[in-house]
């Protein structure tokens, strides 16, 4: 039997912080309003993962609680932002992101 | 029934709210019956209360009735409350019954006038003001009632509102009232900061108790602030201005509030707080000087007027000065009696005028009139009657109040020789200038227009009735007055003796008095100097009287070209008083085209300027930032992310350079 060697929390903090500089990356760059939407998940998810692992490493409970809240809330968010993009898409034809915008001075 | 006192102002409250918010629907015959038999009503429950008034020992006469708490805040304490006393009761008796006939008399005077209505919720409103005023225990209510009256001057002045003349009328009342409401309230105000309490009785009873509770010079301050207000109410110098432009309301008007009731509100007041004054000889002597400036003043201004009712508007004023004159000298019961017959002959002399007008078609001047005596028998015969008691004939009321005064100018311990000379003159003055007015009016040849002349008409019997009332009242007035020397008892003296002392201390020996007594003992006449002497100084108020109606006979109906005659011969002097002296002139310049330059100089320096300014510039820097503001909003989502991203990293490379840092 193999002892997997203890990943240090570090590592997990750095791969989380290099998941949410993609997922803000993705958000500012990408027209495409559905790839915006998935790099928040992205960014939500390196959150989560940041939650997580200084749980384990406190050894506390409350990060993982927050990381259901962020899923909880993730999966509310996804549902409401994707029927406003189907609207969006009936009336518009489009949901390129720098076409929608309207609302301005 | 002294408990029912409530009952005569509710009553004219009830006729104005009937009047006034269902007047329109219930038609001008209802209307006709409720405003005058309101008041009627108020004047049988002001006849019922003085009965039992007289009924009790003089002593016992004061009865206060507190309705209700009006103003409870902290240490100020107010009630709703009336007050009986021989005082206010009198002048409940005056002014409800003077309003009375007033009120009937307009039932035929306006009888076509579209404001019908109107006309008689504002009289009633005026009435239920006046009584207020009147019957108050306390200076606030009074005051209320104060300004109620003035309210409803500037209404009824204003009643033909489509006249410039008239709305500009009401508003320099309203406004130049103003000044002497404001001395009244500073008034007020000493007195609630030395008493703590405005309650007549207290006031006044704890003063009587104990005198050192003021001193001389806050009491002259209160009595001069309270007599400011007088003078603004009561138009006398320098505030009388807006009486003689009062008189553009309807006729009925101007005899009700501008001669009998409202105008006589400052003597009252100087009446009722006739324990403050007694306290301030200083503001004796004013109020002396005052009044009788004003009555030599203005009865010289009545020499020159043409308009039958300005005539009669400048005698008011010189009769109020008159009044003021008696209670200057202390002789505040005299004062009152003077008040009581002039609102009886002054206000049938108003009515006289309406029913003069009425006759003419609207005319005023005196200059279209003249033989009028066959015409209009009624209402020429109470004119002459009117005219004979304001001039001072003996046996009319006019005689005894005015003689009265005159007297006590002359003897009382306040008086002096000079204040009964001028107002002699003044009496002789009174008599010139309404004998010049009954002369011009009724007799003479005709000079009315040819189209007005035939259809000159008696007015009916609504009007002609309370004529001859008021002309009876002008008769037999004054003989609750009779004084001592003429045999009389002077029931009005005692009967006010109470609330207002026993009248002034009798006569002292300065020496004006004790020259001429002197010289009349020394004439043979042995024992009763002072009597013998009021006697002399009637006779020769006698003779200064008819020295005036026998001038004005010379001069309006012997020899009608003498006037003009000595017009030309002193034209300057002419011109002055034609022109009243110029004083709305003066005024004019003085403040109100100062008072106009400052609030023009404030609207467009101040105003405009500054405050405009000030707003609207902020308004403008506004718009300018967000005007460049707003190209922040792209409409674009991705590039309020990025801002928030920035914002972001801001806040944490704040926290960091601060760990490292600190």
């Amino acid at each position: 039997m193999w002892v997997v060697p203890a990943i240090p929390p570090a590592l997990y903090l750095m791969l989380s912080g290099v998941l949410f500089t993609i997922g803000v990356i993705g958000a500012l760059t990408r027209r495409n309003a559905i790839v915006v939407f998935m790099c928040i998940e992205l960014m939500l998810n390196a959150v989560n993962l940041t939650f997580v692992t200084l749980s384990r490493a406190l050894q506390s409970l409350d990060g993982v609680l927050f990381a259901f809240f962020v899923m909880a809330v993730a999966a509310a968010e996804a549902a409401v932002g994707l029927a406003i993009f189907v609207m969006i898409y009936r009336s518009r034809e489009t949901i390129n992101l720098d076409e929608i915008n309207l609302l301005k001075w | 029934m002294v408990d029912y006192v409530w009952l005569i102002p509710v009553f004219p409250a009830i006729g104005f709210m009937i009047n006034g918010f269902f007047g329109r629907s219930l038609g001008k015959k209802v209307v006709s019956w409720v405003g005058p038999s309101v008041i009627g009503l108020s004047f049988l429950t002001s006849i019922l209360i003085f009965f039992e008034l007289i009924g009790k020992p003089p002593s016992e006469r004061l009865f206060e009735k507190v309705i209700f708490d009006w103003v409870v805040s902290g240490s100020f304490q107010t009630v709703i409350g009336y007050q009986i006393d021989p005082l206010s009761i009198l002048m409940a008796l005056v002014v409800t019954g003077v309003s009375f006939f007033i009120h009937i008399y307009s039932v035929g005077y306006m009888h076509d006038d579209p404001g019908y209505t109107r006309y008689f919720t504002y009289l009633n409103l005026f009435v239920f003001m006046m009584l207020n005023l009147i019957l108050a225990n306390n200076f606030l209510l009074m005051f209320v009632g104060w300004e109620g009256v003035g309210l409803c001057s500037y209404l009824l002045i204003g009643f033909w509102y489509e006249k410039d003349s008239a709305a500009n009328a009401g508003k320099k009342a309203f406004v130049v009232n103003r000044v002497g409401d404001f001395g009244f309230i500073l008034g007020i105000f000493l007195l609630f900061i030395n008493f703590g309490t405005l309650d007549f009785t207290d006031i006044f009873g704890s003063l009587q108790k104990n005198p050192q509770l003021l001193d001389t010079n806050t009491v002259t301050i209160i009595t001069i602030l309270l007599f400011i207000g007088a003078c603004g109410k009561s138009a006398q110098i320098p505030i009388y201005v807006w009486l003689p432009d009062a008189m553009e309301g309807p006729t009925p008007v101007s005899s009700l509030i501008h001669a009998a009731t409202m105008v006589t509100a400052g003597v009252y007041m100087v009446a009722r707080c006739n324990v403050l004054y007694s306290m301030a000889p200083i503001s004796m002597a004013i109020v002396a000087i005052v009044g009788v400036a004003t009555a030599i003043y203005t009865a010289s201004i009545g020499f020159c007027q043409n308009d039958i009712k300005k005539v009669l508007a400048y005698s008011t004023i010189s009769q109020l000065g008159y009044m003021f004159l008696g209670v200057g000298v202390g002789a505040f019961s005299a004062g009152i009696f003077h008040l009581m017959t002039h609102a009886f002959f002054k206000g049938l002399l108003f009515l006289g005028a309406g029913s003069v007008m009425h006759a003419l078609s609207g005319e005023l001047d005196m200059r279209k009139m003249g033989a009028l005596r066959k015409k209009i028998p009624y209402t020429f015969w109470t004119f002459f009657i009117a005219t004979l008691a304001i001039a001072g004939i003996p046996g009319l009321s006019g005689f005894f109040s005015k003689d009265e005064i005159l007297w006590q100018a002359f003897s009382s311990s306040h008086g002096h020789i000079l204040l009964w000379a001028v107002a002699a003159i003044a009496a002789g003055m009174t008599a010139f200038y309404m004998f010049r007015a009954l002369f011009m009016t009724f007799f003479g040849e005709s000079r009315v227009d040819h189209d007005v002349a035939h259809h000159i008409h008696e007015s009916p019997k609504i009007m002609t009735v309370p004529l001859m009332v008021l002309a009876v009242l002008s008769v037999i007035g004054g003989y609750i007055g009779i004084p001592h020397v003429l045999g009389g008892a002077n029931h009005i003296h005692e009967f006010l003796a109470p609330v207002l002392g026993g009248g002034a201390e009798p006569a002292k020996a300065h020496a004006g008095i004790s020259i001429i007594s002197q010289a009349w003992a020394s004439g043979g006449e042995a024992g009763g100097h002072s009597a013998a002497l009021e006697l002399l100084m009637m006779v020769i108020s006698v003779v200064i009287a008819l020295i005036g109606i026998g001038t004005a006979y010379l001069f309006y109906v012997k020899n009608p070209a003498l006037p003009k005659m000595l017009a030309e011969r002193w034209k300057g002097l002419y011109k002055l008083v034609f022109n009243k002296y110029y004083v709305d002139e003066l005024y004019e310049i003085l403040f109100i085209n100062s008072l106009k330059n400052l609030g023009t100089g404030l609207w467009k320096g101040f105003d405009e300027f500054v405050i405009d300014g000030s707003i609207n510039g902020t308004a403008y820097l506004i718009g300018v930032i967000s005007g460049a503001m707003r190209k922040i909003q792209t409409g674009v989502v991705q590039s309020y992310a990025f801002s928030m991203i920035i914002g972001g990293i801001v806040l944490v490379v704040y926290y960091i350079v601060r760990a490292i840092f600190y």
